[in-house]
């Protein structure tokens, strides 16, 4: 009986012993060293997984920013101070990287870009809009305003505005880029905030054509190429097109020259002042009332 | 094999939709001959591939059937001047399928005879395969079905591969539309001429004409002519059901053989042609014409004089509607090619291409204001969907933008046919939610692809 007993737990502790070997040895065989850096890193960050730094969420790119293989300003979504933490957490160069925003390539909305048709159907979205015959409006190029963008944005960066724009708030942006893909158009760009000299046009008419379709169109008259410093502007496929790395050299007279407004200087937000119609001398408008002076 | 009937139950396919016909409308009129206009539009794109390269010049001089563009690689095709005139304009043009395409403009000469003179190349009975495949591609013909694929790109056959059946496609199961049929029935002589050209080089066992049951006329015609051939054509006539006219259930309506997902009419040793191409085919070697012109059904409740009409590529589609009497101020919806998978015009001035088989214009009664309800699992558009996808949950997973879920659900073997939405009771976009699934997965192979 007693000796029963003895056996059992015998050979249960026997078991037992193998198997701890078992562990151990395969423990020290496969063990992974993590840094626990890498914890304390993620911890800091935004944990957004936006996939604005290029890496598949911010667990990537902890990895790689305690690997040195990145700089930790690389993650936009992070405020400075965010940044600067990590950098000291672990003593390395917090790195600079500039601050980038989505831009809207168009600027047509329901005020200046017409409609040559009216969509009956059910799917009221963009993508929806531009399968049917690249959707109503006369531009093929243009916005459709119906927010696809501003739904796929999950930082609340985009707002659709009275004109049916969506309109970027830069604060809010991290450049993640998934407004650039939901674009059926593709009129979304990544930009550094400092190239504030935009042509907010993708129309690759001339002159009436394409004006006819969009008050705001690049007629591609080339009056920005004129007065630019050389090289900065070009016309291309009847559209300007601005060398950037040229940047240092933009200033706002392209815009001054510009007969449709097509080519702006942004500071900040998009679509910020409403293009109102120009008023003719002592004619106001306040509150919707016009009255003379 | 299954035995083919001419008093039925015809040959078909399972599944499909029995939407109304109202080929009445025009197909008992003979093809009228559209008289030339002003100016011809004719985007470079008109095929599925590689837009073709112009060789021509602004202000040049251009004879009617002289190429004006050549095709830039192999999957594209050659593009001619359907009229003699002056080239005025090489630029951004409006295009049917909605957006600005590059098109060579060409301005009619008011004083030309506009005669075409036959300049026959030499006969295709001495010619070896490669260099009737160079011909083909040269003579611009595409696949006048309306998917505009080029035709040589179809008749070259890989080395080892050897063609069962040859299948003439004359089904035409989208309603309104008759310009295949009246084709068959005018152009009987050339569409066998054809079919005799093509059999010189594919050497098939057998040639099917598949022909809906609606068309007897053509049925006879073709029967006739097919006797006196000597050629081992059988004329083989199908229920009237859509889409019977997809080439894949055309196949499995004659062999009861499906083609598998993903693969070709060619891997079952199948090549099925439209009827209107063959007719080309033949126009081209017997007569030297390049594809210029083609027959357009113009139909519908909002059409003043329905009629089928010979129209040279590049005519703008204002013109042709005026020629049939204009579009009536009850038109709400114009559409190129059929109710079902015709493409929704914004404006009457793009061109008429080479994939194009009908102007139709629906009135208010045909068209009208659908409310899109929620998915009540019903299951008819799975009894719809003649490819067997289920319809119902791949609009769902569209609805919560699931691309990739909707991939491994066959979405891609979804050919657009309409007949989901057709049956929807509640009134769900679901082709045009799947059109924009297959976008979303193509912009996403190409983005990982760069």
């Amino acid at each position: 009986m007693l000796n029963d007993a003895v056996i059992g737990v015998g050979i249960l502790a026997g078991l037992g012993l193998l198997f701890a070997t078992v562990i151990a040895i395969a423990y020290r065989r496969f063990r992974v060293y993590e840094d626990p850096r890498i914890d304390q890193v993620e911890e800091m960050l935004p944990h957004a997984n936006c996939g604005a730094c290029g890496l598949p969420g911010c667990r990537a790119f902890a990895e790689q920013v305690v690997g040195q293989a990145i700089q930790p300003s690389k993650c936009t979504v992070s405020s400075a101070e965010a940044i600067q933490r990590i950098a000291a957490y672990l003593g390395v160069d917090a790195g600079s990287e500039e601050k980038r925003v989505a831009r809207l390539l168009c600027a047509g909305g329901r005020r200046e870009a017409h409609n040559l048709a009216d969509y009956k159907g059910t799917l009221s979205t963009c993508r929806g809009e531009s399968a049917v015959a690249g959707g109503p409006k006369a531009c093929s190029w243009g916005c459709l305003g119906l927010g696809d963008c501003a739904t796929a944005c999950t930082f609340g960066a985009i707002v659709m505005n009275e004109d049916g724009l969506p309109q970027v708030i830069p604060d809010k942006c991290t450049a993640c880029g998934d407004c650039v893909k939901a674009c059926p158009k593709g009129l979304f760009e990544l930009m550094p905030v400092s190239q504030k000299l935009i042509v907010q046009c993708r129309s690759l008419l001339e002159g009436t054509e394409a004006e006819d379709r969009c008050s705001v169109a690049c007629t591609a008259c080339g009056r920005c190429v004129a007065d630019a410093a050389a090289g900065l502007i070009t016309i291309r496929d009847n559209l300007a097109v601005i060398d950037y790395r040229l940047n240092h050299l933009a200033s706002t007279e392209a815009c001054f020259r510009c007969p449709t407004q097509a080519i702006v200087w942004v500071e900040g937000q998009q679509f910020a002042k409403p293009t109102a119609p120009i008023l003719p001398v002592g004619r106001v408008e306040r509150y919707g009332e016009e009255y003379f002076q | 094999m299954i035995n083919i009937t001419s008093t039925g139950p015809f040959l078909t396919f399972r599944h499909g939709v029995h939407p109304e016909e109202y080929k009445e409308l025009s197909c008992h009129r003979p093809i009228e001959r559209m008289p030339f206009v002003e100016e011809y539009t004719l985007p470079l794109s008109q095929h599925i591939g590689a837009p073709a390269k112009p060789v021509v010049k602004e202000k040049q001089r251009v004879r009617r059937g002289e190429l004006i563009a050549e095709p830039s690689g192999f999957v594209s095709v050659g593009l001619h001047s359907p009229v003699d005139g002056t080239v005025t304009a090489i630029g951004l043009f409006a295009h049917p399928n909605g957006q600005m395409a590059p098109a060579i403009r060409i301005k009619a000469d008011p004083f030309s005879a506009q005669r075409f003179i036959p300049q026959p190349p030499t006969p295709p009975e001495q010619i070896p395969v490669s260099e009737f495949i160079a011909a083909v591609q040269r003579a611009g013909l595409v696949g006048l079905g309306g998917a505009a694929f080029p035709a040589h790109v179809k008749f070259s056959i890989p080395e080892g591969r050897q063609i069962r059946y040859l299948m003439m496609n004359g089904c035409e199961c989208e309603p309104f539309l008759t310009c295949d049929h009246r084709v068959m029935v005018e152009y009987a002589d050339e569409l066998i001429d054809g079919t005799g050209i093509l059999q010189h080089f594919i050497k098939a066992e057998k040639i099917y004409i598949a022909i809906e049951a609606n068309k007897p006329d053509a049925i006879a015609i073709l029967r006739e002519k097919a006797a006196a051939s000597g050629m081992p054509i059988e004329v083989a006539p199908l229920k009237v059901k859509y889409p019977q006219g997809a080439e894949k259930m055309m196949i499995t309506a004659i062999l009861g053989e499906e083609v598998p997902s993903g693969k070709l009419p060619l891997d079952v040793g199948v090549l099925v042609s439209n009827v209107g191409t063959v007719v080309a085919l033949s126009q081209y070697f017997r007569q030297g014409m390049p594809l210029i012109e083609r027959v357009v059904t113009v139909t519908g409740p909002a059409v003043r004089r329905p009629a089928n009409v010979m129209v040279p590529i590049g005519t703008p589609m204002r013109a042709v509607a005026e020629f049939c009497g204009g579009i009536t101020d009850e038109a709400a919806r114009i559409l190129l090619g059929g109710p079902m998978m015709g493409v929704v015009q914004k404006s009457l001035d793009v061109p008429v291409v080479k994939g194009i088989s009908g102007i139709l214009a629906l009135s208010d009664n045909e068209v009208r204001d659908i409310t899109a309800y929620s998915c009540i699992r019903c299951g008819r558009c799975l009894e719809a969907c003649p490819l067997f996808l289920n319809p119902a949950r791949l609009g769902l997973l569209a609805r919560k933008g699931l691309w990739e879920e909707m991939e491994e659900n066959n979405l891609m073997d979804c050919f657009e046919c309409g007949s989901c939405s057709f049956a929807c009771p509640s009134g769900i976009p679901l082709v045009q939610s799947f059109r924009i699934g297959k976008a979303m997965i193509r912009e996403k192979k190409a983005r990982e692809k760069s």
